[in-house]
């Protein structure tokens, strides 16, 4: 008999697979706008895409879009940064110091199952109505799951290499900044993608109450008529959104870590 | 700068792991240190390296450190321990940043360790595209750049090939006849403890105690490898060695 082995490796290694995901997206389109076309997808289920696009079409020409997205854009930025920022400063104290780890995390645990919708009534009394209430909502919600990946991520820097900078001499601060920062890297930047997209969600939420511009108080006003065209134009404003921001990380993680793999 | 280790003695805990271990460590010699898996030999080198302190007894210092040296008391790892995001020169500079040298200074002692080690033409590749050699040899080379008093060096070797580990060998007898340095290296490697240790200490198993200090008179440079006097104290080495590291083995790790 002679046979060649029998192959059993492989799998197990995601390959990079160009324009596929596009082509999931289009065909199901495709499907939509064939049915509400041939009538076995009632209008009142599901818009024809063909209008949606022509709407948000009309919305760009407008310069509606603008006005809407640009409070958006706003709030997200100021909101993730600070939540994000603070995040990661907390996430890394934690992670470097026992007294801190010990005050800290607890804490963090018991808010980070706290639906922060919930609290936005409470932000509106203590920050007022305007955006300072917004700002708060999407800091406090990238504020927790940014402080835990940050630590776990410092947790996870190779102590070898700190036990190296301590046997040179470096001093606290190098070895902070020079080792455990950027071993953390990894962690903090996969954090961050989860907490960019909870920034979104929140975000919305946040527009739906006392917001008269930005993107969710648009999905708001397009629910309340059942306008299906608008509402479904606001939700693929928000899904090109997170796409985005999803692609530029992913561009800053390429950047930040090429010295990986 | 000579050492001294006196009447040291450690506890993890209740167990014991070293046992009143006496030694003098003379400038400019190289100290093999051997025992069997477990017996505290990496322990012994933290505490010379002030990394950790004993719970009795003390490392004297009996002289001054040279002014000249940056950081007296320098690891090499055994698994290189290279920062993988800075380039060689980024990680031999690493070492160098803290003491206010100045550019120029930085520049002149990075290019020259490079050299020294061989690696001028690398400067600027990352750790992941280096074989384990060349990896080690940037280690040497952060080593040499902070000109250290004493080198601590724990199985510097033991995760490269056979090959490699020759080549390296050799490299490290050619640094040390530029200019003799002083040196406790740790290995399992018998081999390489007798090619490169003018004294050659073996523990016993845990607790580590000094069971027997060989010092070897033959110059580095003269000792190929196959010498038959080298091999007669690497046979008698083993011998020393075999018994506790059966014992080590039968026993468990609490
Ligand atoms: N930080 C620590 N806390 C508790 N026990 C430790 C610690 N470090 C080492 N030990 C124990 O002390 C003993 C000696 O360890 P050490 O690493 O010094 O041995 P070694 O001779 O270097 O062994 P190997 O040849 O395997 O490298 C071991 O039993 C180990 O489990
Ligand atoms: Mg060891």
């Amino acid at each position: 008999m002679s046979q060649p082995v029998p192959y059993r490796g492989g799998g197990f290694r995601p390959k990079r697979i160009r324009g596929l995901g596009l082509l999931v997206f289009i065909a199901l389109l495709l499907i939509a706008e064939w049915g509400t076309r041939a009538g076995w997808i009632t209008n009142l289920t599901l818009p024809r895409p063909s209008d949606v696009i022509r709407t948000l079409w009309d919305l760009a020409v407008s310069g509606m879009l603008w006005t809407h997205l640009g409070p958006s854009l706003g709030r997200l930025t100021v909101g993730a940064f600070f939540g994000a920022g603070v995040g990661v400063l907390v996430g890394v104290a934690i992670g470097l110091s026992s007294m801190m780890r010990a005050a800290m995390v607890p804490l963090v645990a018991a808010l980070f199952p706290i639906p922060k919708i919930a609290l936005l009534p409470l932000f509106v009394i203590w920050f007022g109505i305007d955006e300072m209430s917004k700002y708060a909502l999407i800091a406090f919600g990238t504020f927790t799951p940014t402080v835990v990946a940050t630590y776990g991520a410092v947790d996870n820097v190779d102590r070898t290499l700190i036990k190296m900078g301590q046997s040179f001499g470096l001093s606290r601060i190098s070895i902070i900044r020079k080792i455990v920062l950027p071993g953390a890297m990894p962690g903090i930047l996969s954090g961050l993608r989860i907490s960019l997209a909870i920034a979104i969600i929140l975000l919305t939420a946040a527009e739906m109450i006392g917001a008269e511009y930005g993107i969710g108080a648009y999905i708001l006003q397009a629910g309340a008529l059942y306008d299906l065209e608008r509402l479904f134009a606001g939700v693929t404003i928000l899904s090109v959104l997170g796409v985005t921001l999803s692609f530029v990380l992913g561009r800053v993680e390429g950047r930040v870590l090429r010295w990986r793999i | 700068m000579d050492l001294k280790i006196d009447a040291l003695t450690h506890h993890y805990g209740p167990t014991e792991v070293l046992a009143d271990i006496n030694l003098e460590i003379p400038t400019g010699r190289i100290i093999c240190v051997v025992g069997p898996s477990g017996c505290g030999k990496s322990t012994l080198l933290r505490f010379v390296g002030g990394l950790e302190r004993p719970s009795e007894g003390q490392v004297l210092q009996l002289s001054e450190p040279p002014a000249d040296s940056l950081n007296p008391f320098t690891f090499v790892f055994q698994d290189f321990a290279l920062l993988p995001w800075r380039t060689v020169d980024g990680n031999v500079r690493l070492v160098l940043e803290d003491h206010g040298l100045g550019k120029p200074e930085m520049d002149r002692i990075v290019l020259d360790v490079l050299k020294r080690t061989k690696l001028a033409d690398f400067a600027d590749a990352l750790p992941k595209n280096l074989s384990g050699g060349m990896k080690q040899r940037v280690a040497i080379a952060r080593a040499l750049a902070v000109r250290p008093a004493v080198w601590l060096m724990d199985e510097p070797l033991s995760a490269l090939d056979a090959q490699t580990r020759e080549l390296l060998m050799d490299d490290l007898v050619g640094l040390w006849q530029l200019q003799p340095f002083t040196a406790v290296y740790v290995t399992h490697n018998l081999a390489e403890a007798v090619r490169l240790g003018h004294r050659i200490v073996v523990l016993s198993r845990r607790p580590g105690k000094i069971r027997k200090i060989i010092d070897i008179d033959m110059p580095l440079e003269d000792r190929a490898a196959g010498n038959a006097s080298l091999t007669k104290i690497e046979q008698e080495l083993w011998h020393l060695m075999r018994d506790e590291a059966e014992a080590a083995d039968q026993e468990l790790i609490t």
